[in-house]
């Protein structure tokens, strides 16, 4: 199968990468562009803050480094505790991205966890959906919940592999895949990857895609741990396309048992 | 007049628009998105805005985020 006919499809637009990347946590801008550009993604996520927080006016903004004509920006609502402090911040996303209304929806409960807050998530997904938002949104693995925020409208469900930030990997791959058996809309494993295999398991599980950022920038060289994640994800599509050999209890040689010598 | 711009407290001069905010910030030309009171108010209108002693305005723009 080639490239082209294996696009990820969200809210109408394709993508050839599978892999949405998040830009906090780099050590300064160039680290964020190149490893980006190495992780090969197209759909980059970016946090929404007061212009006098965290600013180092040497540094440029990070949407001239990250510019939306060359990536497809993904605001998050990091942060957020209740539904109304996410949808404001949605809103101020779309008129900073001049009316692109993609965004990603997290609401947490707790500082501890950053587990979602799933009462307020359901209630800032009613309020963005009917604002005409297209919301990506981030879920804990329980299949009700994210059948659920499917059937509100969210352009792709997003459940978590672990806590975000975790690296702990897939912990429940099981209810992974119960959300993917019954969803009509993308499931995306977001937050606990920790390294390329956790990558490549959620894609030969069958998922659309994965989101990351502290996989790639809390590791010891991002820019070369941003690449291994590109090969990962497109190697475990090829996997779940490719459809693996069934497991057996008892070897079966890969050599012909006719012809040995003696 | 005083008002509140991120949380802190700010003074500018009686009738100031939106824009002479965004001067007196240093942040002609930069992507950002204001809220006046809760209320957005588009990029296109910020000239236009008149301040008021006592708003509570927010200036945000994006930054690295997951």
């Amino acid at each position: 199968m080639s490239e082209q006919n294996d696009a990820m499809v969200i809210a109408g637009k394709r993508y050839l990468s599978r892999l949405l990347v998040g830009t906090g946590k780099y050590k300064d801008m160039q680290e964020t562009r190149l490893a980006i550009e190495a992780s090969g993604a197209e759909i980059v996520t970016v946090a929404v803050r007061r212009t006098n927080i965290g600013q180092n006016p040497d540094e440029p903004n990070l949407l001239d480094i990250i510019t939306p004509d060359k990536y497809t920006i993904l605001p998050n609502t990091a942060g957020c505790y209740t539904a109304e402090d996410a949808v404001r911040t949605c809103r101020l996303a779309r008129e900073l991205m001049d009316g692109h209304d993609l965004v990603k929806l997290e609401v947490l409960g707790d500082q501890k966890t950053l587990y979602p807050n799933i009462v307020e998530t359901i209630k800032a997904t009613e309020i963005l959906v009917k604002d005409g938002f297209k919301v990506m949104v981030y879920t804990n693995d329980d299949p009700i919940v994210a059948k659920q925020l499917e059937e509100m409208g969210c352009v792709a469900v997003m459940p978590l592999g672990s806590l975000i930030g975790s690296g702990l990997g897939i912990l429940n791959p099981h209810n992974i895949k119960l959300i993917m058996e019954a969803a009509n809309v993308p499931i995306l494993v977001d937050a606990g990857v920790g390294t390329a295999s956790d990558a490549a398991i959620a894609m030969e599980m069958g998922c659309e895609g994965v989101l990351m950022n502290t996989a790639i920038a809390g590791a010891r060289n991002p820019i070369l741990m941003a690449s291994a994640m590109r090969k990962a994800i497109e190697a475990g599509r090829e996997a779940f396309l490719a459809g693996r050999m069934p497991r057996k209890r008892y070897a079966s040689a890969s050599s012909p048992l006719e012809g040995i010598i003696g | 007049m005083k008002l509140e711009v991120n949380g802190e407290i700010t003074q500018l001069n009686e009738g100031a628009s939106l824009h002479d905010l965004v001067i007196k910030l240093d942040i002609v030309g930069q992507r950002i998105a204001i809220e006046v009171n809760q209320e957005i108010v588009p990029r296109s209108q910020h000239a236009l805005h008149k301040l008021n002693a006592g708003d509570k305005v927010e200036v945000v723009r994006a930054i690295g985020g997951g």
